[in-house]
């Protein structure tokens, strides 16, 4: 019993807190918490379904996408789900210098995203299309904007967790607090992945 | 390069090596491409169904492989398709409500 005692703390500082699943609490929140993102964007996705076609006298969808710009934009994200999952790989090898880069570059590729967002919302806004032009307009700002606040979020995440494995202030598993990071970005990149087909690629 | 150690490592923790991650990135980038030219190319009645169906493949490809669903526990499976499914059914609901898929 005494033995119990003095070794479960012992896993728990190396592992994560495990719950009694045997599975880290963490990820368990962390998976819970992505599946209620779902209903989020559920209602933001079917939103603007409903109301795409709804334009009043703003400009249509198909005149103002470009869709060569978003693809570069969808290519730059899906990249950068690649770079973060090298991030945990490398954690794992408890890698801390491929850790920091892996994680650098994704915060970067991101960053790149975010920028493309707001020069495509700059040249839409500058094309006619506002906040309460239409129906059209508000789902579209909606669902692009959340989806853009998550992005953002997610490299302020990347870029503090880079500074404190620098300062080396992580007491429990490194490798696990990397990965749960990792599941955010990894989540963002599959909700653009539906926005780029449902509302890029699909017409109206 | 990856050592037989790092190559251990790497499939006890994720199931995947670093170049099993990099294989994965390409076919998705290559399924990104088809997918952009369906804007170009005129695929008929195919272009629909084609597309959802390259979404859902990108879909469960980064679930699987870059989440680690597929070698993770059950439970997190369930965590999130649960929360999936229950998005994808009350937001199908509420469309048909709305007679979204009556054309």
């Amino acid at each position: 019993m005494a033995d119990i005692a003095t070794h479960e703390p012992d896993h728990a500082v190396d592992h994560g807190h495990h719950s009694s699943t045997g599975l880290s609490n963490n990820k368990l929140a962390m998976w819970l918490f992505l599946g209620s993102e779902c209903l989020l964007f559920g209602g933001l996705i079917s939103t603007y379904m409903l109301y795409r076609g709804r334009v009043q006298n703003g400009p249509h969808p198909s005149q103002i996408y470009d869709i060569p710009f978003t693809s570069v934009s969808s290519f730059v994200l899906l990249m950068s789900s690649l770079s973060m999952v090298l991030a945990v790989s490398s954690a794992q090898r408890k890698d801390d210098s491929k850790t920091n880069l892996w994680l650098m570059i994704t915060a970067l590729l991101g960053a790149t995203f975010i920028g493309g967002q707001v020069y495509e919302f700059t040249t839409f806004y500058r094309e006619g299309l506002g906040f309460t032009t239409s129906l059209f307009s508000s789902s579209f700002y909606s669902l692009t904007g959340f989806h853009g606040v998550h992005v953002s979020l997610g490299v302020v995440m990347l870029l503090s967790l880079r500074g404190i494995i620098k300062k080396g202030k992580i007491t429990g598993d490194k490798a696990e607090v990397v990965e749960l990071i990792g599941l955010y970005w990894h989540f963002v990149d599959i909700v653009w992945i539906i926005i780029f087909t449902l509302v890029y690629l699909i017409p109206s | 390069m990856t050592t037989d150690t790092e190559t251990h490592e790497d499939l006890h923790e994720h199931g995947m090596s670093d170049a099993g991650y990099i294989k994965i990135a390409v076919i998705l980038a290559l399924i990104t491409a088809l997918e952009v030219s369906t804007y170009y190319v005129d695929f008929g009645p195919l272009f629909m169904p084609a597309l959802l169906i390259m979404m859902v493949v990108k879909f469960v490809m980064v679930v699987s492989y870059f989440m680690h669903l597929k070698f993770d526990s059950k439970m997190f499976s369930f965590l999130f398709y649960t929360g999936l499914g229950l998005a994808i059914f009350v937001y199908c609901t509420f469309l048909a409500t709305f007679k979204f898929f009556i054309a």
